[in-house]
């Protein structure tokens, strides 16, 4: 290297461009190397596994360097959990459970966050920093540690309970975390709607879950565990779009004033498209993390619950580790489905968000 | 005309003004349910089991501490722990998860939180340079691969992951941890992305007086991307402090490797009989540093959040 000097005539120049360019490339791939060796050992060549595995029937008892540790089964596992076999109920009853989850909480956590930046970024607003503390303190600390602050709130003698039950008449606990009902069916049984009026439709099973639990809407204790999802993030969010509106120079504002538009005019036609990209990130964001929830079902599901709550992600551990038979292949095919049902919802989003604007 | 403008006007002001005190107040609200739980965590942490479900729940300590159990071995009820919104704490919680293996469980998470760190803040800054200003073969492919591992739910990996960590013999080991998660993705686009942003003038005028790329990316590029370090820094330290899946996959099997938020899990225990207190001191006792590292480095978190917006 020493020899590359500025004053050497042109030919040695030539070579020592030549030479400076292979110093390039030996430094470069010295210093992407242990990323790259790392990425594939631990996450390229597992993702490959999951995908050969669940094409076996390895439960994951038999050691694997015994020739007859299992065999393949071709689309059994899919089968069996995603077609038409015995364990169809279970999985879809865990995706119906998860896309109530992202359907309840991708649009709140999104909408409340940017309303909250919106006033925060307000000029007359005094105390910011206090309001961005208090709204970004909740997803500092572990998923774990937020789970087991809302299985105390909202246990049965807690305080959730004791705040409704001073200012609702008549109230009687609510077993928050333990409560299988779907909220749509406790909303219309208030008008004295329930399976046995609405006619045999609601019997009809697709995929051996009977139309009327499809339909029976987030059960309370899943409700419990989306609203504690929707208090950590909402902060993170906010801090985001919260950034993207300092980004956004006053003097638009100012110009749109000039030509009389109110203030709702403004939001609409100035602070929203300007922060499309913001909320496409914020939106993929949400749909990757909510997808794929599992720290708080491991610590909020109980026996009882399970059925309203267990997430896909949770089945997926759940099939591996837990139980009495428990049974890596097919946990593995449930692993890829899910992997799938993310990307399409993650393309749907980018085709109907309009993710083309986004530099994220 | 120049009446009714003034007049629209005043309405105006008199409307901006109602959604002022509504913003407000719906700041204020929303600053309560997010910080309401927190406090009572930390009030309850300090009482009894009895005590924690009586109501009017009382959240303010007086300095007389009880036992939570009497001289004859009973547990106290709740009256005697309570009186209107006052309570006589109780360290029994602290006192019993820190003879258990709750001290274990916190130099685990510390120790494995800063070395994930340290080696995240070599291998994504040395891989995001290099994808950044070095030219080779299988630079872009090396990129495309790294942006796409950012795709893959961290729930697919859990089986294999497993299966691969129990074949190399790194199945409940601190190295197993350490090396799955000794690199991310986000840590590298972000260094990649940082590192653009420095005028390349600076390199090239080192290159002239014959620094070596190395050289130059260790002593000159290094040092100016602070901002971005620190941003990676705390990221890491904080995802890695309140890591559940990873712990639970890797480090499952032998107790005493677990990290904090594993540890609160198995202090929880099985079924409905909770110990609050436990769990609640346990609680406290896991959000107390990054409490204190948020309050100190706040400004960086929320830079760090801004900058690349994203949660490690």
């Amino acid at each position: 290297m020493a020899e590359a000097n500025a004053s050497r005539p042109t030919k040695a120049n030539a070579t020592s461009r030549q030479d400076q360019k292979q110093a390039d490339a030996i430094t470069g791939l010295t210093l992407v190397a242990p990323a790259v060796i790392i990425f594939v050992v631990f996450l390229i060549v597992p993702l490959i596994m999951a995908l050969y595995f669940s094409f076996t029937n390895w439960s994951g008892t038999r050691p694997l360097d015994q020739p007859d540790a299992y065999e393949f089964v071709g689309f059994d596992n899919y089968e069996r959990w995603v077609v038409d076999g015995r364990r169809v109920d279970d999985f879809y009853r865990a995706v119906r459970n998860t896309v109530y989850y992202v359907i309840g909480v991708v649009p709140i956590q999104t909408a409340l966050a940017l309303v909250l930046a919106v006033i925060v970024n307000q000029k007359w607003l005094r105390a910011k920093s206090f309001f961005r503390t208090a709204f970004y303190f909740p997803s500092i600390t572990s998923s774990i540690v937020v789970s087991f602050i809302f299985l105390f709130m909202f246990s049965t003698g807690g305080p959730i309970n004791a705040v409704l039950d001073a200012i609702v008449p008549n109230y009687e606990n609510i077993a928050w975390t333990t409560n299988n009902d779907g909220i749509f069916h406790l909303l219309i049984g208030n008008f004295g709607i329930t399976e046995d009026t609405v006619g045999l439709w609601a019997e009809a099973e697709i995929f051996d879950i009977e139309v009327w639990d499809w339909i029976a809407g987030p059960s309370v204790a899943l409700t419990t565990i989306m609203a504690l999802a929707v208090w950590t993030t909402t902060g993170t969010l906010m801090v985001v779009y919260l950034a993207a509106l300092q980004g956004i120079p006053s003097s638009v504002y100012e110009a749109a004033e000039i030509d009389g538009a109110s203030g709702f005019e403004m939001f609409r036609g100035i602070t929203l498209p300007l922060l499309a990209p913001t909320t496409f990130f914020v939106i993929t964001v949400g749909l990757i993390g909510t997808f794929q929830v599992f720290d708080q079902i491991y610590v909020l599901q109980n026996d009882q619950t399970a059925r309203t709550t267990t997430s896909v992600a949770y089945l997926v551990y759940a099939t591996a580790f837990e139980g009495t038979s428990p049974n890596l292949a097919e946990a593995s095919a449930i692993a890829i489905v899910l992997f799938i049902i993310i990307f399409i919802a993650t393309i749907l989003q980018r085709t109907f968000v309009g993710g083309d604007q986004a530099n994220t | 005309m120049t009446n009714q403008t003034s007049q629209s006007s005043e309405g105006m002001s008199t409307l901006r003004r109602i959604l002022g005190i509504l913003g407000f107040g719906f700041l204020i609200f929303f600053a309560i349910v997010q910080i309401t739980p927190f406090v009572l965590t930390i009030a309850n942490s300090f009482k009894c089991d009895a005590a924690v479900e009586n109501r009017p729940m009382p959240f303010i300590p007086t300095f007389n501490t009880v036992s939570c159990r009497d001289d004859a071995g009973e547990f106290i009820s709740a009256d005697e722990q309570v009186n209107g919104i006052f309570f006589n704490p109780s360290l029994d919680g602290y006192r019993r998860i820190l003879t258990d293996q709750l001290p274990r469980w916190t130099f685990n998470t510390a120790f494995l939180s800063i070395v994930v760190t340290i080696l995240r803040l070599i291998f994504d800054s040395a891989a995001g340079y290099s994808l950044a200003r070095l030219n080779y073969v299988g630079n872009r492919a090396i990129f495309f691969l790294i942006l796409g591992t950012m795709m893959i739910p961290g729930v697919v990996l859990l089986i294999p992951r497993f299966l691969l960590l129990k074949e190399m013999g790194l199945l409940n080991t601190y190295q197993g941890y350490i090396i799955v998660l000794s690199v991310d993705a986000f840590g590298i686009l972000l260094m990649k992305q940082f590192f653009e942003s420095i005028p390349k003038e600076i390199e090239e005028a080192a290159m002239v007086d014959g620094a070596s790329r190395f050289t130059i990316f260790a002593r000159i590029v290094l040092p100016m991307a602070t901002p971005a370090l620190t941003a990676l820094t705390i990221f890491s330290f904080q995802g890695n402090w309140n890591n559940f899946m990873d712990a639970l996959i890797i480090l499952g099997g032998n107790a005493d490797l677990y990290n904090l938020p594993l540890g609160l899990t198995i202090l929880r225990g099985s079924g409905q009989d909770i110990q609050y207190d436990l769990v609640l001191a346990g609680s406290v006792i896991t959000t107390l540093p990054m409490a204190v590292i948020f309050l100190f480095f706040q400004r960086y978190f929320v830079e760090g959040v801004s900058y690349s917006g994203l949660k490690g």
